[in-house]
């Protein structure tokens, strides 16, 4: 492997030819640059995670008050189903690939990702795929409108938008699988000298088994489209009753790649949570190595949980026994890594700048999300929880003070290293103040009406449940707004600000904070030794 | 952390009506077994509430002492097998713990023989169609004509002034107390979900499936519920209502079902 090693970065330098610059457009059409696809993989899940975010508003609109106001009933589903897709593939996905793509060659010492252009095609799929998706909005039939989860037979009905759905779905599964192997290639064969398995930084642990996941579970999904495409154009029968299909077949499919899907939306956040923690407690991590294997049992055990999304699907008491033991036995892995978090805050010596506060409040509400995972757990409870508010709630409070507010820690932290300047800090604090405050606004009442009996997926409620959904408008227009403040932030530290040091914090541990602030764009050109 | 405190705290007080506005908690259901869910339900929240204390305690203790600008060296220690081989243990005898319990209430909510009545209930898109099988009755179940005038977008009706809207339906299904009810569930043609609360079920009606649930609804009443599963547009208008009656008013009942429902081909009851 060390031979490989050399000869890969050998062959990197090819890449590397400093002829006539590309510039304009054609510089990001055609960039193999790591650092540049990061950039762009990152921007595209801002704008997604705003185009998404717009939906969850005119959701959150017509949801304001009892009685239908604003929308039609089938428009508000189709709003529901896009506003799903579009925040996990399009925001929280991209989001992850792009700190990927930006962090892990500096963090394991690499010149640049091991696959340069299949990294650019990567991305440049993404775009693509979600101009197909956004399009349906405008066909006739309109958007997809049946969930993210596209069960049969109701998502058979969609208009025209149906085999444009199944494409733009099977060019997201292409995009990722692609990053996924160029990310496990890159941690394999590229890290420096000296830089072993068990010395790679976390969030390059996290992502190593992430890959892992997406490899073996976006192919599931695509192969369940598919199906679904032949059943609705070729005349099979895979999940139509009618024709000796199962309808339930498709859920179980479906599922095993999309428990694991939850785990690709979080094993990163992780990563970027074991980075910031000890940076700012002025601590190493505690329990590194329990915190790998504990990473790899969740990934372990996404594989045999998938039916608890199905409990009332109905299933032999075996069944749901076996689904109810495999799934409460996540939160020991889980509660390790919560609590070695905990233990590497404890006799630091802590200071709260914006990537800590962020960091800190995902230690809180990501555990008050894993409490409601756990409360799901209980099949007999379940019954009640199944498909109502209360699992809205869970996940979300896993979604996005989880995946998200991790996302925004890695931003606010890695940006002065990409950028070169150091973001306002007074805006950062302004911006996680009002963002946390308005995060639980929203969803934490939503554990109460579920509780109170109100399905999801409804777009008009009875009024008993007027008062929590009003609430919850409220906390949506106050987060949506305060993320405007987060682009500003943004925008700002690229054009200027106070300089940043190679360093950027108080004795980072780490190679990316080895070279300069902004990092040139080649980096590790000669590979260095880690001892 | 006192959001969740506060919230634990009002949930602790007693409740007032099941429809009050506000509400915070599942209800207790009118069964034995809705009973022993809440039961666990409550169960699994206190203990999540006893682990926050604990992990959020410990980790708002450290925010608050081992902060740089109190002046504190920061330790470097960084691993403790003891610590954590128990943190490990400990989580998973508190879920074993929980486990057994869940089994108990799902090998009895899975025991549905010896049914004293058994209703077939087809879901269509959007409404319920209802079978007494022994009984020759057949019913269609819709959304309460007030409700459907009051839901269309930009009716004018103000929902507050509609009674139990968009909960009411013109036919209920009606049930004798103490019964053992058994409900087929299936469907014609997307899945939907039929969830009462005051009893503790939600199951998925398939298409090609027959599923199977049971209640014994202890207390006379009006109980509501709605589809559960996402079935298309109008999901979130297809409620469901079980009367439960006397044994002698379910019987009057009956019979005028037989009257109005009895055929072999069940009547449009609306006006579809
Ligand atoms: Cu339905």
């Amino acid at each position: 492997m060390t031979a490989t090693t050399h000869n890969d970065a050998d062959h990197a330098d090819d890449h590397h030819d400093h002829g006539p610059e590309l510039t304009g457009i054609k510089r990001w059409l055609f960039t193999t640059n790591h650092k540049d696809i990061g950039t762009m993989y990152l921007i595209f899940s801002l704008v997604m995670l705003f185009v998404g975010g717009a939906m969850a508003l005119v959701i959150r609109t017509e949801l304001g008050q009892p009685g239908m106001q604003f929308v039609q009933p089938d428009f508000y589903n189709q709003m529901v189903t896009m506003h799903a897709l579009i925040m996990i593939f399009g925001a929280v996905m991209p989001a992850f690939v792009g700190l990927a793509n930006w962090m892990i060659p500096l963090m394991v010492g690499a010149p640049d990702m091991a696959l340069p252009r299949m990294n650019n095609w990567s991305f440049w799929i993404l775009p693509v795929a979600f101009g197909i998706l956004l399009a349906t909005l405008f066909v006739p039939g309109g958007a997809p409108a049946g969930g993210w989860t596209m069960y049969p037979p109701l998502v058979l009905q969609t208009g025209d938008a149906f085999p444009m759905l199944i494409f733009a779905v099977h060019l997201m599964g292409i995009s990722s699988i692609m990053g996924a192997i160029n990310i496990i290639v890159t941690i394999l064969n590229m890290r420096a000298p000296g830089m072993t398995l068990l010395k790679m930084p976390l969030f390059v642990w996290t992502w190593l088994i992430t890959a892992y996941l997406l490899i073996a579970v976006m192919p599931v999904l695509a192969g369940a489209v598919t199906m679904l495409l032949t059943d609705q154009f070729f005349g099979t029968s895979f999940f139509r009753a009618a024709g000796g299909g199962d309808p339930v077949m498709f859920q179980h499919i479906f599922w095993f790649f999309g428990h694991p899907e939850v785990y690709i939306m979080i094993l990163p956040a992780f990563g970027i949570i074991s980075e910031i923690i000890p940076t700012f407690s002025r601590k190493p991590l505690f329990g590194y190595t329990s915190m790998v294997y504990a990473t790899a049992s969740i990934a372990f055990l996404s594989f045999i949980v998938w039916a608890h999304h199905m409990f009332t699907a109905g299933m032999p008491l075996t069944g749901q026994l076996f689904f109810m033991f495999t799934t409460m036995l996540i939160a020991v892995p889980t509660g390790v890594k919560v609590f070695n978090w905990a233990a590497t805050m404890w006799k630091g010596a802590m200071t709260f700048e914006t990537p800590m506060l962020f960091a800190v409040a995902f230690l809180f509400l990501f555990t008050i999300g894993g409490f409601s995972g756990l409360m799901l757990a209980i099949v007999p409870a379940d019954f009640q929880y199944h498909d109502s508010y209360f699992v809205v709630a869970h996940f979300h409070y896993v979604l996005v003070p989880g995946a998200i507010f991790a996302i925004i820690a890695g931003v606010y932290y890695w940006l002065p290293k990409w950028t070169g300047h150091m973001y306002n800090e007074t805006l950062g604090k302004a911006h996680f103040w009002l963002t946390t405050i308005f995060v639980n606004l929203t969803f934490f009442p939503m554990h109460f009406l579920g509780l109170a009996g109100m399905p999801r997926r409804i777009p008009d409620y009875s009024t008993q449940f007027a008062d929590f959904n009003l609430v919850a408008t409220v906390g949506a227009f106050g987060f949506g707004l305060s993320q405007l403040l987060f682009v500003w932030i943004i925008v700002q530290c690229a054009r200027g600000g106070k300089k940043a040091t190679a360093e950027v914090w108080e004795n980072p541990v780490g190679l990316e904070w080895t070279v300069p602030s902004p990092a040139p764009h080649h980096t590790f050109d000669e590979p260095p030794v880690v001892k | 952390m006192t959001r969740r405190i506060a919230a634990a705290l009002i949930a602790l007080l007693p409740t007032g009506a099941a429809h009050a506005d506000w509400e915070l908690n599942m209800r207790e259901g009118v069964t034995a077994i809705s009973r022993e869910v809440y039961g666990l339900h409550m169960l699994i929240f206190w203990v999540c509430c006893a682990i926050a204390v604990f992990v959020f305690g410990w980790m708002i203790v450290a925010l608050v002492l081992h902060r740089k600008s109190r002046g504190v060296e920061a330790a470097q220690f960084s691993h403790s097998t003891k610590a954590e081989i128990i943190w490990t243990l400990i989580p998973a005898v508190i879920l074993v713990a929980m486990a057994v319990p869940a089994a108990k209430t799902m090998i009895a909510i899975e025991d549905d023989r010896n049914p004293d009545l058994t209703i077939k209930a087809t879901a269509y898109q959007w409404k319920w169609q209802y079978e007494y099988l022994d009984e020759g009755v057949s019913f269609y179940s819709t959304l309460a004509r007030t409700s459907n005038d009051a839901r269309r977008t930009g009716s004018g009706i103000d929902p507050e002034s509609v009674e139990n809207y968009l909960l009411e339906v013109d036919n209920h299904v009606v049930v004798p107390v103490n019964a053992k009810v058994r409900v087929l569930l299936t469907s014609n043609d997307v899945l939907h979900a039929w969830w009462m609360p005051d009893f503790a079920i939600k199951k998925d009606a398939i298409p090609g499936y027959i599923n199977q649930v049971w209640f014994r609804a202890e207390e006379p009443g009006i109980y509501r519920g709605q589809c559960a599963e996402l079935c298309g547009q109008d999901h979130g208008f297809m409620p469901i209502v079980v009367e439960v009656l006397e044994q002698d008013a379910y019987d009057a009942r009956l019979a005028a079902m037989k009257a109005e429902f009895g055929t072999d081909t069940p009547r449009l009851a609306n006006n579809d």
